[in-house]
């Protein structure tokens, strides 16, 4: 299963799913959150809700110089490993759509997991969760 | 309060000087939480006494609160300042991203002293503030400045920008500032005092993590009020057609202030419908961070250009019922797309208080019937109910203030009625233009008494409609009952929680969220605090020369039958002589 964008024009940008995100961890604030909501040049015109799309062969794990980026078998997207990751940063460009998010901290990269934690908190059905098979018959 | 929680970072910044410092306040934020609470005590250290609100010396001060970035709803910034157009204290509220992105950005208060030179804008993040020229964007409006600061700073989603528009460069006493292009802090003219300081725009943005005491708890606790948001059916309202849903029920209530208020229902009130809005023109729907709810109603206005065919401009303007009735009923305007022109003017271009102007208007209208003013006045403007080309013509010469007249209108009705008569039908309290409410004795004491003025201060227009209505109460129980209410709202807005979620918030809910954020207060901790605050505030509204036994009362109140009975003179006379003994007593009580 991923974690889908399903329609964005339903979106009115609460953020009650970046709140969760980061709560999934216990935490409070937006610091831990690999999902963002922000406009489209002005609230006026709409968001775009910015998270890892689960590529089959993501481009951040292929530009990984230590390899701690781990691809997920048959299920798409990466899993990070923390001590193998030396904070480059490459695997933030390589990201067109921008969902590498960033832990200052630790300066590592936080992505998403495909959790679905978010989902529940998104009152207006613009997150759900998919399944890959049915994904590939779409595209 | 948790260690290491940033609640307790106050940022000041010197626009004179140019210089910013951080100072950790736990005190503060321990005795009063927050918002409303904090601010008074910091608007007591920071404004000196009878000081010019246009002058440098007038601070800006947004507080949030400890709640806010932990809990939906906790999504208001609270605005003080000495206000130019009442001269007195100056508190406005604001959702948007404002509350999150001050949290976020590792502050509980900001406070904005000095003037600036030239147009400036802030930008603050990551612990530092840059002070930007802002030049080029002087006499923008608010779609525009918004725009060019989007693109020129970092934190797209996670920020703040705060801004203002002409009202607030050409000093219009009511002036709003506006965030996130669509909300306001409206009321009492911090749009002015931005402008004073040559203060174009604050931009405030971070995403930071905060403490929690017990994080099992807290995600127990957050399931909890975040289903109760979605599911609530007190929460429906404001979801589903949003406030605008108001407008038919009061009409026919007959509590709908309608041209100038010589009548309290609209015959066009259907027209000029939640319903009809959501029907023809709802483009979209747009939430506050962190709260579910989404109330935020955005029509979609297409209109054709008038010199040239085949091109079309389609304008997204924010609706709700406040500037419904101010920029409508209040002008006799029937028709949906004419008050969403002006609405555009006003929000878009002017920035100023919806309500404050529509009242502005709606004097000058009858004044005009009258013959008090005329067309050598208005500069040609014929106003006329419904007429909304005037109104806009109008709207735009109070930017421009051509004569005498128009400078006049800039600084509020109460200020135009003193020239040109007509105060028996100038609608403000304590100086403050009237809200939407002429339900009975409850709405108008609300206004009175209120500590800004507005009708969210103490909601007498609520208690008029479920508690007046049934039985008649003496002037001293309705203080009673009103003063209850605004020492509660103290909590909440030091909170700031919104208004809306009133009924979710109750004292037993806060007192389990403030656990979370390190503070363990009883229910009867949060009524001390709450009187203590509204106490505050008096103190600094005495200090400034308001006193309740000599506010005005228009005349016009008491002209028009309102549905609740009880509106006579004696009533509301008595009534305030309570109000004011009372608050006195809680002024000497006060610590």
């Amino acid at each position: 299963m991923r974690l889908t964008v399903l329609e964005t024009e339903k979106c009115v940008g609460c953020q009650s799913c970046m709140f969760a995100c980061s709560r999934r961890v216990g935490e409070a604030g937006l610091a831990r959150s690999c999902i963002g909501v922000r406009s489209i040049g002005g609230m006026e015109r709409g968001f775009s809700v910015i998270v890892c799309r689960a590529c089959a062969d993501p481009p951040c794990a292929k530009v990984c110089p230590t390899g701690a980026l781990v691809p997920r078998e048959g299920r798409g997207g990466v899993r990070v490993l923390p001590d193998t990751c030396i904070g480059c940063g490459h695997c933030r460009e390589a990201c067109i759509i921008g969902a590498v998010y960033w832990d200052d901290e630790t300066n590592k990269p936080m992505i998403c997991l495909h959790c679905g934690y978010c989902v529940d908190f998104c009152p207006y059905g613009v997150l759900g969760m998919q399944k890959r098979e049915a994904e590939n018959v779409e595209e | 309060m948790l260690k290491n929680d940033p609640l307790e970072n106050i940022l000041y910044i010197d626009l004179t000087r140019r210089t910013f410092k951080i100072e950790k306040r736990p005190d503060l934020f321990e005795k009063y939480l927050g918002g409303t609470g904090v601010a008074t005590q910091l608007l007591h250290e920071e404004c000196p006494e009878g000081c010019d609100p246009l002058g440098p010396e007038n601070p800006i001060i947004f507080a949030v609160g400890i709640l806010t970035s932990l809990f939906p709803l906790a999504s208001k910034t609270v605005a003080l300042f000495k206000s130019p157009l009442t001269g007195n204290l100056g508190e406005s509220h604001c959702g948007g991203r404002s509350a999150v992105s001050i949290r976020m950005a590792g502050y509980g208060a900001i406070v904005i002293k000095g003037a600036s030179s030239m147009p400036v804008y802030l930008s603050i993040e990551n612990g530092r503030v840059r002070f930007r020229d802002a030049s080029t964007l002087w006499g923008m409006g608010n779609f525009s400045s918004g725009r060019i600061i989007r693109e020129n700073e970092a934190g797209a989603g996670l920020r703040t920008i705060m801004r203002i528009g002409k009202g607030g460069e050409k000093l219009i006493a009511y002036s709003c500032v506006t965030t996130e292009t669509f909300r306001h802090f409206g009321r009492l003219g911090l749009g002015a005092v931005f402008g004073s300081k040559k203060l174009k725009a604050v931009v405030v943005s971070g995403k930071s993590s905060l403490p929690v005491s017990d994080k099992k708890e807290y995600r127990k606790l957050y399931d909890e009020v975040y289903k109760t948001a979605v599911d609530s059916p007190v929460m429906k309202k404001y979801h589903d057609l949003g406030t605008a849903e108001n407008i038919v029920p009061l009409s026919r209530f007959g509590g709908l202030p309608t041209r100038n208020l010589t009548a309290a229902t609209f015959e066009h009130a259907a027209k000029m419908s939640g319903e009809t809005f959501a029907k023809k023109y709802l483009g979209r729907r747009l939430a506050c961070s962190h709260c579910p709810v989404g109330c935020i109603h955005i029509a979609a206005l297409r209109e054709p250009y008038e010199d040239v065919s085949y091109f079309y401009k389609t304008s997204m303007i924010s609706y709700d019922y406040e500037p419904i009735y101010a920029l409508g009923t209040m002008l006799g305007i029937s028709r949906p797309a004419d008050f969403l022109r002006l609405m555009d003017r006003v929000e878009e271009s002017w920035g100023m208080d919806a309500m404050s102007l529509g009242v502005i208007l709606a004097w000058a209208t009858e004044a005009f019937e009258r013959g008090l003013i005329t067309t050598k006045e208005t500069r040609g403007v014929r106003l006329k109910w419904g007429n909304v080309k005037g109104y806009i013509k109008a709207g735009g010469y109070i930017i421009d203030q051509p004569n005498d007249f128009y400078r006049a209108l800039a600084r509020g009705v109460e200020c135009a009625a003193s020239l040109y008569g007509g105060m028996e039908f100038a609608l403000a309290f304590g100086g403050n233009e009237m809200p939407g409410y002429h339900t009975g004795p409850g709405a108008h004491l609300g206004y009175l008494i209120g500590a800004r003025h507005s009708h969210l201060d103490n909601a007498g227009y609520s208690f008029d409609q479920k508690v007046l209505v049934e039985k008649k109460m003496k002037p001293e129980e309705t203080i009673d009952a009103l003063l209850a209410e605004e020492r509660w709202r103290q909590i909440l807005s030091s909170l700031v929680i919104c208004f809306f979620a009133r009924g979710i918030y109750t004292p037993e809910l806060v007192t389990r969220l403030l656990s979370i954020g390190g503070i363990d207060l009883s229910t009867g901790d949060l009524d001390r605090i709450g009187r203590t605050i509204h106490a505050e505030k008096y103190r600094f509204k005495i200090r400034e020369g308001f006193a309740l036994d000599t506010v005005r009362l228009p005349e016009r109140i008491f002209e028009t039958p309102a549905p609740v009975s009880g509106l006579d003179k004696a009533y509301l006379t008595e009534a305030l002589a309570y109000a004011h003994k009372t608050i006195r007593k809680e002024l000497d009580a006060a610590p």
